[in-house]
């Protein structure tokens, strides 16, 4: 068995690459995405499972990173913020739609609110204002008192159904 | 915080974890979703020496419903997995109807039915649900197994029980009753937090009110059900004065504490408000469940 300090082998596929990372077991996922990987985009506020900032998609359902170790996720296909846009750098629908109806201010609880959204749209491409204020309640923003972040939900409904994309 | 230093156990098999909790069982937490024990040591509330994750365990992750309409819920079933199973919601609905009400979507995903009731948190929805529909408990050690009625499982404030040496590898419920409806209701101060009151109830219609269960979660250190008020709807019409009149019971029964979410005045305004909200929701869908 493993002990204190000890260390585990664990293989993730993030943004479609697979890793085999050797983390420290009481190391949290979100600290290794960071600090490991360097994707910084997975922010962490308040560490305790409340803020929802650090949310990443798992198996493409939302989780929170910092409510799992990382020995927890061996095995997992994560999304994080950077796995949403193109390689040619076309933001996501979600990320277009918040940037033109301007969604956020200082943007730090941006990315756990565009994976929850892209989450959302993919169980339900069309949700009542009701739901999206339901499956966003998980995540705070300290700026903005949420109107722009539900209207630009509803942005990215209507610019996924022009576009006719699943993306 | 970054959480305090422990050893970390990932057994393969039930009685390698069982082993496990055996040897290090005082300074042992089970880990299986995390979404209530990380917090806590994030918090630096609790410091277990050893972590079991339970993650990998084999087998405990099924939804089974027996011949009798029984409902078998595994240690590693998420949340998310229950929400979205027509078993669950055609045989054990007043689990379906709770579930939407544990925490946000993102703890859902990891989150697990049996690891909800083991906590035992007093202001959450599950251990009432379980408290309501009179459901077992199945702890596992490496000395055999325990069937515990919910009305014996629930001690006091986040404590089961469950000995450190036990698994809650099953919780099972009951097959549901005909002409039986099920509704939660609860306030709570953003949508997904704990309830400042809640109540899980089924309410049990034939003529006349033939049986009802009124559990309530936030009311106090373990979930409780309002005896009196499920007695006297017994025999009555499933109506607004029934209902007024069990909320009234139940708002001089009930002893809530305050905090710094509600008084004690205020929460038992709200069990009343709750209780007369969820009997005419769970009348309303008698017949249309199953």
């Amino acid at each position: 068995m493993t002990l204190a300090g000890d260390t585990l082998t664990i293989s993730v596929t993030v943004n479609g690459e697979t890793t085999e990372l050797t983390v420290e077991t009481r190391r949290m996922l979100s600290d290794v995405i960071r600090d490991d990987l360097g994707l910084t985009g997975t922010h962490l506020g308040c560490e305790h499972g409340v803020c929802g900032a650090c949310t990443i998609l798992l198996d493409g359902r939302p989780a929170r990173s910092c409510l799992m170790l990382a020995a927890q996720a061996d095995g997992s296909e994560i999304t994080t913020i950077e796995g949403l846009a193109s390689t040619d750098g076309t933001m996501h629908p979600v990320q277009q739609a918040m940037h033109d109806s301007h969604g956020f201010q200082c943007a730090f609880c941006a990315s756990g609110f565009m994976l929850t959204t892209v989450a959302l749209l993919a169980a339900e491409p069309k949700p009542s204002r009701e739901r999206i204020r339901r499956e966003l309640s998980g995540n705070l923003c300290r700026c903005t008192g949420y109107q722009s972040i539900i209207d630009g939900v509803e942005t990215a409904v209507a610019l996924i159904d022009t576009e006719g994309s699943d993306r | 915080m970054k959480i305090p230093a422990f050893s970390y156990h990932r057994p393969e098999s039930l009685d390698e974890a069982l082993g496990l909790l055996r040897d290090h069982g005082d300074d042992a937490k089970v880990l299986a979703g995390g979404q209530s024990l990380l917090p806590i040591m994030a918090l630096r509330l609790g410091r277990p020496e050893h972590l079991i994750d339970i993650g990998r365990l084999p087998g405990l992750a099924s939804i089974t419903v027996d011949g009798r309409g029984k409902v078998i819920i595994g240690a590693l079933v998420r949340h998310a997995a229950a929400e979205g199973s027509t078993d669950i919601a055609g045989h054990a609905p007043l689990v379906s109807e709770a579930l939407p009400h544990v925490g946000h979507t993102a703890i859902r995903t990891r989150g697990t039915v049996c690891g909800s009731i083991a906590h035992a948190d007093p202001a959450a929805e599950l251990p009432a649900v379980a408290l309501a529909t009179d459901a077992i408990m199945v702890a596992e050690s490496s000395d055999g197994v325990r069937h515990i009625r919910a009305s014996d499982f629930f001690e006091g404030y986040l404590q089961t029980a469950l000995r450190p040496d036990e698994l809650l590898t099953e919780v099972r419920f009951p097959p549901w009753p005909d002409n039986t409806g099920a509704a939660v209701s609860e306030v709570s101060r953003r949508h997904g937090d704990f309830a400042m009151m809640g109540v899980a109830c089924t309410i049990s219609v034939a003529d006349e009110i033939t049986a009802a269960a009124l559990s309530f979660f936030g009311a106090d250190s373990i979930p409780i059900r309002a005896t009196e008020a499920e007695q006297s709807l017994v025999g009555r019409q499933p109506d607004g004065d029934a209902f007024d009149d069990a909320a009234k019971i139940v708002m001089s029964t009930l002893q809530p504490g305050a905090d710094l979410h509600a008084s004690a005045a205020h929460r038992r305004h709200l069990a009343g408000v709750v209780t007369r909200r969820a009997l005419a929701e769970a009348t309303s869908r008698i017949g249309a469940m199953a």
